[in-house]
């Protein structure tokens, strides 16, 4: 009997929980859908939903190239990501080498610089460079990561040794050894980290309004930032422009949700 | 032609494999960090003729800037309100999840999707909400018989408010890492605690509690530091959450990043932002390691 008031107990708070967290990309979805006149009514659903938002959004302003350069910035940072993590990696759980200790130093002891303080030089860097407001300043920052690295590491140190000494009987060489032997059996471990690495870029906000000076350049968080301002009393616009940005995400998150929680957690507690 | 023994050869491509991505490590990461050491000594600019070496200048500076010491207050404001909040209902609700048998899944899933959405749209999202005359949160209030509250707009209630938007979205970052935790406890632990008699508190006191401690170290130290979610280095959040100026109004939400932000790229100010930067570093560095010191015990039974 009180095992079964306890479970009654634990639906109820979960339940009640639920609501604030969902309600608030409820509203925005709708209030989205809203003509101008109607964004300050009480009700909820919109009593002529209509898209002339999204038409706006898409057609009136820069919001194509926006979701366009997130697009390109963060397929680009995941396909480097991929390789050059799970190369270090690699050779970090299965190829000795002297000096092996003084690498993972090394990367590891960039885990705790935070990216406030790296933002400075960059900038000095990009502005000494040439590579202020364009797409290589924006993604290069990005293109490999410590978290990454020790990710792959963790998924490459539990593949048994046998296993490659017998592809190097076979006169695999060690590059291939690594990309057809290794990596096809980590393939949870790549899905996690490609996932978390495009999350991550899609939301990144502080570096890409340093680098990127002209409006043809901001990426996705960086443009809504703007236009949210500007049109202020637009509730209409500022939440369809949300909306375009946080549905894909939660897309993602709803098709791969297993590979990203299990990622989250591997990466967390290990 | 040389004929290398296999572990020479192992070693040469081990080098030639992490060539490329050890120039990235030293030249992207390292060196930057030393680089922002050196420039927090600089009257900076972004061409060498226009610098002067002013040695601890900068620092001396900051002792006299109330701006700074408003935003190291509301910083750690941010961490005292935001890192407990995360912890306790991080925790209560993995308590929960890991109460029930059914749906267990899809509550996860929900309590954790605010985080994969861009914390930019989240905050506009919110600001919009909690709009002091025609926002959902006072309707709300008012058909529950509470007065209005002018949330973003009062120096007392925007700190506050700022905090429980971030929660709200990292929460389930912290339900996750707690769930994990519980799963991975035993069954046989709890089992025996039945069997001895064991009220549900001293379950919980003595087994639950001890066993979660590596998870606690975690959550606790992502929560105050880790990038992007830690309280003590929130940016985007106050930013975008306002109706007038960012780190308002009256500079009660403004925080040492954002305030580094606003030294060295709206006033370049470099070499003093710099200067700030590497405080807060060696700051977060401390609280972290103090953290870890503090909470990690090994537990054996």
């Amino acid at each position: 009997m009180r095992a079964r008031a306890v479970t009654v107990f634990s639906y109820a708070v979960l339940i009640l929980g639920v609501v604030p967290m969902v309600f608030p990309f409820v509203w925005m979805v709708l209030t989205s859908l809203k003509p101008f006149r109607e964004i300050f009514s009480l009700s909820l659903v919109p009593s002529e939903p209509t898209l002339a938002n999204y038409v706006l959004l898409f057609s009136r302003t820069m919001f194509p190239r926006w979701f366009f350069n997130s697009l390109l910035v963060g397929g680009i940072t995941v396909a480097s990501v991929l390789v050059f993590d799970s190369l270090v990696g690699y050779t970090l759980a299965k190829l000795p080498f002297p000096g092996k200790r003084i690498v993972f130093v090394l990367i590891l002891s960039t885990l705790f610089v935070p990216t406030e303080m790296l933002v400075l030089p960059w900038y000095q860097m990009s502005a000494q460079y040439g590579w202020l407001d364009t797409y290589w300043g924006i993604l290069f920052p990005g293109l490999m990561t410590a978290f990454g690295v020790f990710l792959m590491r963790q998924a490459f140190s539990t593949l048994p040794d046998e296993l490659l000494d017998a592809g190097r009987i076979d006169g695999l060489s060690e590059f291939g050894l690594f990309w057809r032997v290794a990596l096809p059996l980590v393939k949870p471990s790549l899905s996690a980290l490609a996932i978390l690495t495009f999350i991550g870029n899609w939301n990144a906000y502080l570096w890409p309004l340093i680098v990127t000076e002209s409006q043809a350049m901001y990426t996705l968080p960086v443009g809504i930032s703007l236009f949210s301002g500007e049109v202020g009393a637009q509730w209409n616009l500022i939440t369809a422009a949300s909306t375009v940005a946080v549905v894909p995400m939660l897309i993602v998150f709803i098709i791969f949700q297993r590979q990203i929680l299990e990622g989250v957690v591997r990466a967390g507690l290990k | 032609m040389v004929r290398l023994t296999l572990s020479a050869r192992k070693a040469l491509w081990a080098y030639i494999f992490l060539a490329l991505p050890l120039l990235f490590f030293i030249g992207i990461r390292i060196i930057p960090t030393l680089q922002a050491f050196q420039m927090s000594l600089y009257d900076w600019h972004v061409q060498p003729e226009a610098r002067t070496f002013v040695g601890l200048g900068n620092y001396e500076r900051m002792l006299a800037d109330q701006r700074l010491h408003q935003a190291f207050r509301n910083t750690l404001w941010y961490g005292l309100l935001g890192v407990p909040a995360q912890l306790i209902l991080g925790l209560a609700f993995a308590l929960l999840l890991h109460s029930i048998r059914r749906f267990r899944g899809f509550f996860r899933a929900v309590f954790f999707a605010p985080y994969v959405a861009p914390a930019v749209a989240v905050s506009w999202v919110w600001s919009l909400l909690l709009s002091p005359h025609l926002g959902i949160v006072n309707q709300v209030l008012h058909w529950l018989g509470l007065p209005p509250q002018p949330f973003l707009t009062s120096p007392q209630q925007a700190l506050p408010t700022v905090t429980a938007v971030v929660v709200w979205q990292f929460v389930g970052f912290h339900i996750l890492l707690f769930l994990a935790g519980l799963e991975s406890i035993p069954r046989l632990y709890y089992e025996a605690a039945q069997i001895d008699g064991a009220s549900r508190w001293v379950t919980f006191r003595y087994i639950t509690l001890p066993l979660l401690n590596p998870t606690i170290v975690v959550s606790l130290v992502m929560a105050t530091a880790a990038p992007s979610i830690g309280m003590l280095q929130l940016f985007t959040h106050v930013m975008n959450l306002k109706f007038n100026d960012p780190g308002g109004p009256l500079g009660s939400t403004l925080t040492v990043v954002l305030y580094t932000y606003q030294r060295a790229f709206q006033a370049y100010d470099m070499g003093y932002a710099a200067a700030i930067v590497v405080v807060l570093f060696v700051i977060l560095l401390i609280i972290s390691l103090i953290q870890i010191r503090l909470t990690s015990r090994e537990v054996e039974y």
